[in-house]
């Protein structure tokens, strides 16, 4: 293995450690809904609606949320895949896509991303050591050299090149499909990996064989990786920072530790609260909240999580809360209403 | 707890799996070992062959005529099969008939895949206004049932070989388009073509490693299943006098023409009858095969 | 404890799919009984036999396809016996099934409560109009918010969880003793699976039915179940009480399956893992199939599959160092 030492600093890396790989500010992206016979925008699915974060060299940054909370339309705008409607984005101190910054392919060789769905996420009529490969051959390797590369790859992802290389997707559990992935991922030596739900559809036996899989890697590539899932435990082993969605929204962010033991925000408790107790004699008797997340085509106005809250008052319907730093805490920042003191919610001047 | 605790190495052993054959070993094995799709494939292959080689094969000219000889039975001096109502030999005629009858069922095919699912891709892929206005443009030609509309079209531009051919073209081309566009869309919205978008790739590279060979398969399986529809759609317009004009021998002329002979040797007028018969179910076959053995497991 | 005839026996039942190319050996002798009132949570991964258990105690699987060897009975009754008029009264009166994905079990262009009026018409020869006032008692049984408007929905109007509720509510519908659940919670989200769950528990609690539990979530099961059998391979390799079996696992891929579900571990150290992966069920290797990734592995455990032990009272496991376990961690 031929891990690069930590202290020789990569040569992509523009701004030092101190400045974030990547800055998000104000990201929107609004699907529009067709309907009649013209095909007019009757509706709009708010998927992302103003999202801000940065993220930190070498960190990784958990996204939690529920359906429909946009976590999987934000990596899909982080890669480009889609296009956003708002906001900007800046990689290592470069705007993504303005002239003077970096461009969506020089953003693609840097950031890559592995999906959640292993099977459709591989090119059936393609060996797995080509899929690999595909990524350095478009760069303009060599076939030989690109083949060399992708069995490499395997080998590294715990795959006995000689034997998975050749065969075709269909001949693979879903462990290794996932396996596969993450080594097309590697393959541009990227900087930073976007991990959307990578482990989700794998049992729990091969979910944590992959787990520790990403972890080793992440060492040994000096790789920064964003990991979006639904299950919090597992974001939580996983993270160093963890960002907490809903409705297209950010509601809570912060150091995963403090996020876990202290959360802030009504939603974050609820969803902490709903995890499965693992103790049959410490079973939930009845549920944290009611009913399901609204639908994020007319999402609630104000604070989108009043239709749920058990602390909703006025203020909450009519003002939606801002993203703000909470107190007796650096760097964990919640939108409630709570923790503002001048919003006007009664409970809000309460102080812990 | 009494499994490891020592971190589990990185290295998963191996499942053991049978040996990789790869997607076309695959479908080839199973054509190997289908004996019907390989029994109709051979008939099918001498089928073509003996149309290919009718100069060489043919006993007698098959336009040459004889009053004497008119609609005689089957080895009457030396006519294999008899000889029609023109007393020309039917082996003969059926030989080269052949050739132009399987004309009609592959180069419209060929001509509707190349354009039709071309058009079908491009709207697939592109998506959006131009999908629009391809699929639309379609629908047009899809409303008008497919024989009346090659009737209409080899009637308005008049008969023979070659407006015949192109007729049958224009009427394969909207069904080969659709279906080349519905595997197109369903192809381009699975993550393995956003995860090689994701790799910074020229677009061009995307659609020709991971989009192409996808759905090369289907469109193939559906245009050779419209082979058999075209040598029979040819056939009736022959049978109508729109397409291959006399003396020139084609099954659906032949049959046309011996439609009188029905009462005096009913085995001559029934010939190319069966042959057009044989060749359209061996094609239906042979595509019915292969589109079972390619269908694996994805 | 007093003598009741168990509602579910099997005994011996396996099951496989047979086709052209090859032979899937799916279940491969599950044996186990419960009691009315019980739950039962069938625990394992993708392709232990789980779901396809369950599909046979209710005869669903493809009759062409399956071979279907053994014995089971539902409340007296000779499963793999019964004829066709027998089988429809079996589901939907006797036992009664649910699924991952409520929008396969309603009919996507009739209102909600049209449906589940029309299969109380059916079991019960009741009028429509019966039907639907007892449509409406099912919804509010299973705590469907303005139930009245509801029942007028179509199935794609209603949110996951209503869905799911509908369906609990379909499958109410005529008293079943048995409920078979197929991993009922698994699509849905974290906040709303927990009320799914707690309804369930209520409902079987109120209603003193038996449920039989698929899930691939220790979580779930934990929440849920009275007894739980771990699947492996087409065989049950350990069952007993969910205490007993979450605390103190018997069977190494129990354990294994334990060390390994993410739950609050220590963000600095790996994650303990089996090695390895499930077998090609196609191929199973000789004696047990856990074998190949068991630490515990000794030389007799290839010999042959193991016979079902009972190292305490109620607890069975597949596993020849069994007592030895239970034993080391008393």
């Amino acid at each position: 293995m031929s891990a690069a030492p930590l202290f020789l600093r990569d040569p992509r890396d523009v701004g030092g450690p101190a400045q974030p790989l990547l800055d998000v500010r104000d990201l929107r992206k609004h699907f529009p809904i067709r309907g009649g016979a013209l095909q007019r925008v009757v509706a709009k699915v708010h998927a992302v609606d103003g999202v801000s974060f940065s993220v930190m060299k070498g960190e990784t940054l958990g996204i939690v949320g529920e359906s429909g909370c946009g976590k999987s339309t934000l990596a899909r705008l982080l890669m480009r895949l889609v296009e956003p409607d708002s906001g900007e984005q800046v990689f290592d101190g470069e705007e993504v896509g303005s002239a003077r910054g970096i461009s969506v392919a020089g953003l693609r060789r840097q950031v890559q991303m592995v999906f959640q769905d292993s099977a459709s996420s591989l090119n059936p009529r393609m060996p797995v050591q080509g899929s690999v490969a595909f990524g350095p051959r478009a760069h303009g390797m060599g076939p030989a050299e690109s083949v060399a590369l992708a069995r490499e790859l395997l080998q590294q992802v715990g795959l006995n090149p000689a034997l998975f290389g050749p065969r075709y997707p269909h001949e693979l559990s879903g462990g290794q499909k996932q396996r596969v992935n993450i080594a097309r991922a590697l393959a541009l030596r990227p900087r930073m990996v976007i991990l959307d739900e990578a482990v989700s559809a794998l049992d729990k036996s091969v979910e944590a064989q992959v787990l520790n899989l990403l972890r080793s890697l992440k060492q040994q590539m000096n790789l920064t990786y964003i990991f979006i899932s639904h299950d919090l435990s597992v974001v939580r082993w996983i993270s160093d920072r963890v960002m907490v969605m809903y409705l297209g929204e950010v509601v809570e962010i912060g150091p995963a530790e403090q996020i876990y033991t202290a959360p802030r925000h009504p939603y974050t408790r609820a969803l902490l609260a709903s995890r499965p107790s693992m103790d049959p004699d410490h079973r939930l008797e009845e549920p944290p909240v009611t009913g399901d997340p609204p639908n994020p085509v007319n999402p609630p106005a104000g604070c989108r999580f009043h239709t749920r809250c058990p602390h909703a008052e006025a203020v909450c319907s009519a003002r939606a809360p801002r993203l703000g730093l909470t107190q007796g805490a650096r760097d964990h920042h919640a939108a409630c209403h709570l923790h503002d003191p001048a919003s006007g919610h009664s409970l809000a001047m309460v102080r812990h | 707890m009494s499994v490891t605790t020592t971190p589990a190495p990185v290295l998963a052993p191996p499942l053991a799996a049978p040996r990789s054959r790869g997607y076309w070993g695959t479908v080839g094995y199973r054509l190997r070992h289908d004996p019907v799709t390989l029994f109709f494939g051979a008939l099918l292959l001498m089928i073509i062959l003996s149309a290919l080689f009718a100069p060489w094969l043919s006993p007698f000219d098959p336009y040459k005529e004889s009053i004497i000889r008119r609609l005689k039975v089957p080895g009457y001096m030396g006519h294999l099969l008899g000889t029609d109502e023109l007393g020309r030999d039917m082996l003969s005629r059926l030989l080269h008939g052949g050739r132009i009858t399987l004309m009609m069922g592959f180069v419209p095919v060929l001509v509707a895949t190349l354009v039709g699912g071309g058009l079908g891709i491009l709207a697939g892929l592109a998506g959006g206004r131009v999908n629009a206005l391809i699929m639309r443009v379609m629908d047009v030609f899809y409303a008008f049932p497919s024989v009346l509309l090659a009737v209409a079209i080899s009637g308005a531009m008049g008969g023979g070989v070659f407006n015949a051919l192109l007729a049958l073209s224009l009427v394969f081309i909207p069904p080969l388009c659709r279906v080349a566009e519905t595997a197109t869309t369903q192809v381009r919205n699975l993550d393995f073509v956003d995860a090689a978008r994701a790799t910074g790739a020229k677009l061009h590279l995307v659609l020709w490693h991971h989009v192409l060979g996808n759905v090369l398969g289907p469109i193939l399986v559906y245009a050779s299943g419209m082979i058999s529809v075209g040598i029979l759609l040819g056939s009736g317009l022959s049978f109508l006098g729109l397409g291959v004009k006399p003396p020139e021998p084609d099954w659906g002329l032949m049959l046309n023409t011996l439609r009188q002979a029905i009462y005096v040797n009913p085995l001559l007028a029934a010939l190319p009858g069966i042959a057009i018969f044989l060749t359209s179910v061996s094609i239906n076959m042979v595509s019915d095969g292969l589109r079972s053995a390619m269908d694996v497991r994805l | 404890m007093p003598e009741t005839p168990p509602l579910v026996e099997v005994e011996d039942l396996t099951v496989r799919f047979v086709t052209r190319e090859s032979t899937v050996s799916a279940v491969n002798g599950v044996s186990f009984s419960m009691a009315p009132g019980e739950v039962l949570c069938m625990l394992g991964e993708s392709g232990s036999g789980k779901s396809v258990t369950m599909r046979a105690l209710m005869r669903l699987l493809p009759p062409r396809r399956s071979r279907i060897e053994g014995r089971i009975r539902i409340a007296g009754q000779d499963v793999l016996a019964l004829d066709e008029a027998g089988l429809r009264r079996l589901r939907g009166g006797i036992a009664a099934m649910i699924f991952q994905e409520p929008m396969t079990a309603f009919d996507p262009v009739m209102r909600v409560g049209d449906q589940i009026a029309e299969v109380v018409a059916l079991h019960r020869g009741a009028s429509h109009a019966a039907g639907r006032r007892r449509a409406l008692e099912l919804f509010d049984l299973v705590r469907i918010p303005s139930a009245q408007r509801r029942l007028d929905a179509y199935p794609h109007e209603l949110s996951g969880g209503l869905r799911q509720r509908a369906m609990i509510a379909m499958a109410l519908s005529c008293e079943p003793s048995l409920l078979l659940a197929d991993e009922p919670t698994t699509a849905l989200d974290a906040t709303v699976q927990i009320q799914v769950l707690i309804l369930l528990r209520k409902l079987q609690r109120e209603l003193g039915m038996s449920v039989i539990f698929v899930t691939h979530d220790l979580g779930v099961a934990a929440e849920i179940a009275d007894r739980v059998a771990v699947m492996y391979a087409g065989r049950v390799v350990e069952s007993g009480t969910v205490r007993q079996v979450l605390r103190t696992p018997l069977h190494p891929y129990t354990a294994g399956l334990l060390a390994s579900t993410v739950h609050d571990q220590p963000p600095d150290q790996l994650l303990s893992t089996i090695p390895g992966a499930p077998p090609d069920l196609r191929a199973l290797p000789p004696g047990c199939s856990f074998a190949p990734r068991c630490p515990r592995t000794i030389s007799d455990c290839t010999l042959r599959a193991p016979e079902a032990v009972q190292p305490a009272p109620g607890r069975l496991a597949r596993c020849i160092r069994a007592q030895e376990t239970l034993l080391e961690t008393a």
